[in-house]
């Protein structure tokens, strides 16, 4: 493939083709824009981190020694909006579907290369006022944002708080029309729709919830900041509101936000548990299905949160079967994977034990799940650790485990260098021990009847041997964190330079160079091979390194 | 080491061991699942790991599969649903003749009020073997009443009743948790559930002369001046109290609603929300001029009406909430 040639003799990439800030701000360039996002992305996922660790700290004894009450409330609220609303959301879509999308459908850039700017930019907003209402005192609303607690009675940043979150929506609203009219428009000739890899095609089920979803969310903040502000009786009874009203808002997209999280893991584990099995994945028809399903269905599913709110007996029944549903076509994922690996050719590098992690624990979230959907079941342990140790194994344990297998598995194409194998794999090993040390006992206490968002449990001692554990894992899990921070970075100076195909892996982006030049193909790729066609491409996983 | 780790929470009620029993088989189903998932990806992981000269075999997929473990899990899932359904059900439909128990949660508190008027805050007496209703709301944010002992949980909610009951089994005394987030001192929003035998029950019920909350609540209704519209005579102008409770109401507008606890609250609250058909709306409201105790009491005074008319006492005492040794 003829490559342009820098005057230095290097080869031109997107990464040299310009220099300096303003090459970077006002770049159109889709995967200069998932670069600006991962820089956004990581600082909030250590801003994140910390607060968890310090919570973490906190329950490490019953008594609340560390931090007062209301520190202690601020902690697991800011928790939780940064890692959802700054990290979880954005962070395998704005990265590496920013990154990936265009290159795997055989495209130069998204349909909207400057409303793909601007998605960042409102990121980057709402994260400046997420920052603010952080280091302006907090907020303690929960990330829920319950009412009438949040209009009425906290005397905090809240205000702000939603803000940052209504405007974050719109980041995700924009990325979500890109990614859809890209997909329909600018598949490259002979990329059919039963070509495309999953990885596109759980970012389309993704961007049908960003699209259809958030505005709900962005209304029902709103909301809030106006009952705050102004004192309208939209949620607070005393006003004449509903604060029921409220969480059904909340819930219609945060449920499917769960989706919106999880959907673009299960693409990248699609593509890492195919390449390096050396297989074409078990399935294709049935889990491009799965994702549109789980996005459908995933909208009916709400009030689920809502068993012990107040809502009648039979909204009740009926949420608790359409939860069920969603549960199918989850399970044939987790079916359809391990089928893949059946008579494969199977080598471990560290994307492929990401993968293997999320295959088990969202396994163990996902059947965790059946246990909440079940009404009597759901009625003891909601609002509980084992709500909290459910949720932490799709998100933690999926999301976070697949997004770093993501980042891995791509690396060498964003950055044009190899990380270092066995710091990966030793990273992935603590990962997975410190994850399930964190929340495995969290089950456990939550069946035993710790509610979630104690600051003090000196009342329960029975509980304090989990939380020791927890906390200790908690450390472990923060370690594994940071060294791939370290070593990416390190390998973008010092590591070798990848290959352009260093895993011999199937799709458009493994054919083109190592980092891609701006425009990703010289010439108009025509795609006459379906997706995964590991039959066709040379077996054995090379090792550049 | 695990003297003082249970891993769950005291048995004292008819509920906790209907909710254990699922969440057993639960485990016993997720486990399989996970065994024999976790097994295949090991198994295959190192059976199929890279070997010189061997290819993988490139297989499409097959639809008998797919459909088989669609199929199946969906047939279990729905086990699960109809036995969870079950539990619920009866969670959410007290049983008649329960003695009642009214809640008033605020942060970051529990005070309770029975029947016979005995008042507590963050702590509740009630004797083993008994139907206990709770009747809940809250005086300013959404709080959650949680006894894990008893597996239940229900939300209280500010400007309604919401409803929980429970038929302890064991004497003892038991974690009560707010499980709803409720500003700063949520964690300290706590008490304790202390169940006796009936014969100690009793006795800590005889201490000190309470007055029963029907009686308040009667007192109330003549202070307020209920009783000169709400008659039994030609001279009513607003609808006969005797026997409403739990009967349906026909509204002005050709709708029916069932008298319940939520029915009368609102229409001492927002009297104008829902007219009985045949009176016009000229009751003024008492929001804001009555606490929710007194809400509570005259509540318990209207539902007393229908059952000294059911039951032709024509005492002042609650039959229902008197213990039964």
């Amino acid at each position: 493939m003829a490559t342009a040639v820098l005057e230095t003799g290097e080869r031109e990439t997107y990464l040299n083709k310009e220099y300096g800030i303003k090459s970077w701000l006002l770049t159109v360039d889709h995967k200069r824009i998932a670069l600006l996002y991962l820089m956004g992305i990581t600082f909030f996922f250590f801003v994140g981190g910390f607060f968890a660790l310090l919570i973490r700290l906190e329950l490490l004894t019953p008594a609340g020694d560390l931090v007062q009450a209301d520190t202690y409330n601020k902690l697991f609220t800011m928790h939780g909006q940064v890692m959802i609303f700054f990290f979880l959301i954005p962070a395998v879509p704005a990265v590496l579907g920013n990154f990936l999308i265009p290159i795997m459908i055989g495209a130069k850039d998204l349909a909207f290369p400057r409303i793909n700017l601007l998605s960042w930019y409102l990121y980057i907003i709402a994260g400046a006022l997420m920052v603010y209402t952080i280091l302006n005192g907090g907020v303690d609303t929960g990330w829920t944002f319950y009412t009438p607690l949040s209009t009425e009675f906290l005397k905090t940043n809240v205000v702000t708080a939603a803000l940052a979150v209504f405007v974050s929506g719109f980041s995700s609203i924009f990325t979500g029309l890109n990614f859809i009219v890209s997909i329909h428009r600018l598949r490259a000739p002979g990329m059919t729709w039963n070509r495309l890899p999953l990885f596109v095609w759980a970012h389309y089920a993704t961007s049908i919830i960003q699209v259809l979803g958030t505005p709900v969310v962005a209304i029902a903040i709103l909301l809030v900041a106006l009952e705050r502000v102004f004192h309208l009786g939209i949620f607070n009874p005393a006003l004449g509101g509903d604060p029921l009203l409220f969480q059904h808002l909340f819930w219609f997209y945060s449920h499917p936000a769960v989706y919106i999280m999880i959907l673009p893991g299960m693409g990248i584990v699609s593509e890492v548990v195919c390449c390096f099995s050396r297989k074409r994945i078990f399935g294709y028809s049935a889990m491009a299905m799965a994702l549109l399903g789980i996005a459908v269905v995933g909208f009916l599913v709400w009030a689920h949160h809502m068993f012990v709110a107040g809502i009648s007996l039979y909204a009740a029944l009926i949420f608790s079967l359409l939860s069920y549903f969603v549960a199918v076509p989850s399970a044939i994922k987790v079916f359809n994977w391990t089928a893949t690996m059946y008579k494969g050719s199977i080598t471990y590098q560290t994307p492929m034990l990401y993968a293997f992690g999320f295959v088990g624990l969202f396994t163990i979230g996902g059947l965790t799940g059946l246990f909440l959907a079940a009404l009597g079941i759901d009625v003891h342990v909601t609002d509980t650790y084992f709500v909290v140790a459910h949720f932490h194994y799709i998100m933690v344990g999926g999301m976070v485990m697949a997004y770093l297998g993501g980042m891995h598995f791509w690396w060498p194409k964003i950055s044009g260098r190899m990380y270092p194998e066995g710091w990966g794999r030793l990273a992935a090993l603590l990962v997975f021990v410190g994850f399930n040390l964190t929340f495995f006992p969290q089950f456990i206490l939550g069946y035993m009847g710790m509610p979630r968002r104690y600051w003090d449990y000196s009342h329960s001692p029975e509980f304090q041997i989990l939380n020791v554990l927890s906390t200790a894992g908690a450390t472990v899990l923060a370690v594994g964190y940071l060294l791939p921070m370290v070593y990416f970075l390190w390998s973008m100076r010092y590591g070798k330079p990848a290959p352009d195909n260093p895993w011999n892996a199937a799709g458009l982006e493994w054919t083109i160079p190592s980092p891609p030049s701006t425009f990703n193909f010289d010439e108009q790729p025509v795609v006459t091979w379906e997706a995964y066609n590991y039959d066709e491409i040379k077996q054995e996983v090379k090792f550049a390194h | 080491m695990f003297q003082n780790m249970p891993f769950w929470p005291p048995r004292a009620s008819t509920m906790a061991n209907s909710v254990d029993a699922l969440y057993i088989f639960l485990i016993v189903v997720s486990a399989l699942m996970i065994v024999s998932i976790f097994t295949m990806v090991i198994f295959f992981a190192i059976r199929y790991r890279q070997q010189p000269g061997q290819r993988a075999e490139q297989i499409e997929g097959s639809h008998a599969l797919e459909i088989t473990w669609s199929v199946i899990p969906f047939c279990v899932f729905m086990v699960f649903f109809a036995w969870g359904a079950l539990i619920y059900f009866k969670e959410r439909t007290p049983p008649q003749n329960s003695a009642e128990v009214y809640t008033v949660a605020k942060q970051w508190m529990w005070k309770f009020e029975h029947m016979e008027g005995q008042r507590e805050i963050n702590e509740l007496h009630v004797p083993v073997g008994r139907d206990v209703k709770m009747i809940m709301t809250s005086q300013d944010v959404i709080h959650s009443f949680f006894v894990p002992a008893f597996r239940i949980k229900q939300d209280v909610l500010p400007g309604r009743y919401t409803v929980a009951w429970f038929h302890a089994t064991r004497p003892g005394t038991y974690h009560l948790f707010c499980a709803e987030y409720c500003g700063t001192m949520h964690s300290g929003m706590i008490g304790s559930v202390v169940v006796m035998e009936p014969k100690d029950y009793e006795a800590w019920m005889g201490g000190g002369g309470n007055q029963p909350l029907a009686v308040t609540g009667e007192k109330l209704f003549s202070e307020l001046g209920c009783a000169t519209c709400h008659r039994s005579d030609t001279q009513a102008r607003g609808p006969n109290l005797v026997g409403i409770y739990g009967k349906p109401v026909l509204l002005e507008d050709g709708r029916t609603v069932t008298a319940d606890e939520n029915y009368i609250r609102e229409s001492i609250l927002d009297p104008a929300a829902k007219i009985v058909n045949g009176f016009k709306p000229i009751m003024p409201t008492f929001q804001g001029q009555i606490s929710d105790e007194q809400l509570n009491a005259l509540v318990a005074y209207v539902k007393s009406l229908s059952q000294q008319s059911s039951e032709q006492t024509g005492g002042k005492n609650m039959a229902a909430a008197t213990p039964q040794p």
